[in-house]
């Protein structure tokens, strides 16, 4: 098994007046085929230790290594093309461009990191299969439900094969129904070797995941 | 073909084809149409505006210049070189008696003629030997003398009787054409009668009529005597003007000769007066009629350039989310300051071509209208488009470097 996420007495802060500390050494390691959910109240600085942990974001201090590779050496073009190829992302506000299609949204996912253009139809169409989609191809978002946009936005994220499918809140603008229908969706993923990393505050998605971190106010602990 | 090639490290860099790149821009302005097209609009004004002024300012110039070509570029004048400063001193006319015989046998001279003022020693011209209490019956007329070549050489025409020829000349005849307006201030309207009028004491027959003259305009309000008889009854000493018609394209080359075959001996003491060379007047006519449309066609280009920068802004803030989302998926900044730039310049370029296509058919439609022949620089509608995508690519330099400088964080947060 090898190490995905390798972070070491990671912190953040925000330059104030007044600074603010939004991770204060975290650490934390997960390896490949981990699910780990990371929980806390709201501002508690989950979404910047994801930020981080996505290379959205650089730590203030620590160390942090994706994939054995030390971010803090890489230039903001490296940091984004190592996003490209080993992250996959996945919002709460799914983020899809309501003018294309759902293929053509998941292509965007493989139009930076180098997918050559001829395979990206087939990698895309073959991620919409994976999500449960291969019938909806054309379909611009607006024609789609909630829980069909997000199987896109999944389907975004995983189309890469990245190393790492992050992802915040996934279940937010769902109800209840269709979340169980996207976390199962996770553990097959999970069975298939993908490594998952889930900021909720949603209890249920805490119960799928094998691992839970709790922060509050910044200060990282791992639930047993 | 790759915009960026990657450096080759471990992670390596990210990249986005020129194709991939078009289509992403192409998408983006398709996503929203109308505001698209109006956006256009601006540039395409300009464009219209200054392909438009271009084509019909070379094309009315060409046309002036045919009209040159008809009259003006066929005729060459030749005089004697004013002498001191103020052309005062002995004058000694240096243009021989027989200047029509030498000029004819030159290879491109249609005709040619002296005119000369005649000195009347301001002795008053009439018609009719009696005093009408009632009308003024003596009048001030220029009398010009002439050789007979000279109504061919200025296009003169007739309304009654004849010119005189080399044999009224030859014999010193007192015979005499007047102008149309002389003839109506001398009351003078028909020849058969062989009318007489007097210049003091001196009594001249008409023989003619003029009714237009299309050089030497002067003769319409004068009377014209051959040579020899102006040598008789008024003691001419020497001609002192030639007028010439050429073929056409022949002025400039006639205008060499004519001195010399004048005046072998010292041909600079003529002075040739020769059209303008075609080109000169046609830059003169354009750059009157480009300055005030070109002003105007570039004001209405920044107009639209300003609001290609405006909407492409907008349209920035609009898709925070989508810029955010691009970075996390493995865009660089300079990939998403690229999107932008090809859109502004897509906008720009459609603006161009769409402008280029309406000023050339405001060029045909106003050619048709005035029935000229459309001339157009092909280098103008050529060179529109690309003026549209720099200006449109300018334009979003200040938008796409707002998109680009925007935090990926900030960005996924801000936006939907």
């Amino acid at each position: 098994m090898s190490v995905i996420v390798e972070l070491d007495a990671v912190r953040r802060t925000f330059p104030g007046p007044p600074a603010v500390e939004a991770v204060r050494d975290a650490t934390l390691t997960v390896e490949e085929g981990d699910y780990v959910a990371v929980v806390g109240p709201s501002g508690s600085g989950k979404s910047t230790l994801l930020s981080i942990v996505g290379c959205l974001d650089r730590p203030t201090g620590g160390r942090y290594e994706l994939t054995g590779i030390d971010v803090g050496e890489l230039s903001d073009g490296e940091l984004a093309a190592l996003r490209g190829r080993r992250v996959g992302f996945v919002f709460q506000a799914f983020h899809l461009l309501q003018h294309r299609s759902a293929l053509e949204n998941v292509e965007i996912g493989l139009l930076y990191n180098q997918t050559p253009r001829r395979e990206r139809r087939a990698m895309a169409e073959a991620a919409l299969e994976r999500v449960g989609l291969g019938h909806r191809i054309e379909f611009p978002p607006r024609h789609l439900s909630g829980g069909e946009q997000q199987r896109v936005a999944i389907a975004r994220a995983i189309a890469p094969r990245p190393s790492l499918l992050l992802c915040d809140e996934p279940t937010g603008n769902l109800d209840s129904k269709t979340s169980e229908a996207i976390l199962g969706l996770f553990d097959e993923l999970q069975a298939d070797g993908l490594t998952l990393m889930v900021v909720t505050h949603d209890p249920a998605v805490s119960r799928h995941a094998r691992r839970t971190v709790e922060i509050v106010d910044g200060v990282m602990a791992e639930a047993s | 073909m790759t915009l960026w090639r990657g450096r080759n490290r471990s992670v390596g860099r990210s990249r986005l084809s020129w194709r991939d790149l078009t289509s992403e821009a192409v998408a983006g302005l398709l996503a929203r149409p109308s505001r698209t097209a109006l956006t256009i609009l601006g540039t395409v004004l300009g464009i219209t505006a200054l392909v438009a002024t271009l084509g019909i300012a070379r094309t009315a110039g060409s046309q002036i210049v045919g009209q040159f070509d008809a009259l003006q570029a066929t005729s060459v004048t030749v005089e004697n070189r004013t002498e001191g400063f103020f052309g005062g001193g002995p004058q000694v006319s240096h243009i021989p008696w027989d200047a029509e015989a030498r000029l004819v046998r030159l290879n491109g001279v249609v005709a040619a003629g002296t005119i000369t003022r005649v000195d009347t020693q301001g002795e008053l011209v009439r018609s009719v030997p009696i005093n009408d209490p009632l009308g003024q019956s003596e009048f001030a007329i220029d009398v010009y003398a002439a050789s007979p070549g000279l109504f061919d050489a200025i296009d003169a025409t007739l309304s009654a009787g004849r010119f005189f020829d080399a044999g009224h000349d030859a014999r010193r005849d007192p015979v005499a054409v007047v102008g149309p307006a002389a003839a109506r201030r001398l009351n003078i309207t028909r020849v058969d009668q062989q009318p007489a009028i007097f210049v003091g004491d001196t009594t001249l027959v008409v023989v003619g009529i003029l009714t237009d003259v299309r050089r030497e305009p002067v003769l319409l309000d004068a009377i014209v005597v051959p040579n020899g008889t102006a040598r008789r009854l008024f003691g001419l000493q020497a001609p002192t003007k030639v007028a010439i018609r050429t073929e056409l394209g022949a002025a400039r080359l006639i205008g060499e000769q004519a001195p010399v075959a004048l005046e072998p001996n010292d041909p600079a003491t003529l002075r040739v007066i020769v059209p303008p060379e075609p080109r000169a007047v046609q830059e003169a006519v354009e750059s009157d009629v480009n300055t005030l449309f070109l002003v105007l066609g570039a004001v209405a280009l920044l107009v639209g350039a300003i609001g290609i920068a405006n909407v492409t802004l907008v349209s920035v803030l609009e898709r925070v989310g989508e810029i955010g989302l691009r970075r996390a998926v493995g865009a660089a900044r300079r990939h998403i300051a690229a999107q932008f730039l090809a859109e502004s310049a897509a906008m720009g370029l459609i603006g161009g071509i769409i402008g280029a296509s309406a000023g050339v058919l405001v060029v045909v439609g106003v050619s048709a209208a005035q029935q000229w022949t459309p001339v157009l620089d092909l280098r103008v509608p050529v060179a529109a488009p690309i003026a549209g995508a720099v200006i449109g690519l300018v334009a979003g330099l200040y938008p796409s470097w707002r998109a680009a400088s925007l935090e990926p964080v900030d960005a996924l947060r801000g936006g939907t």
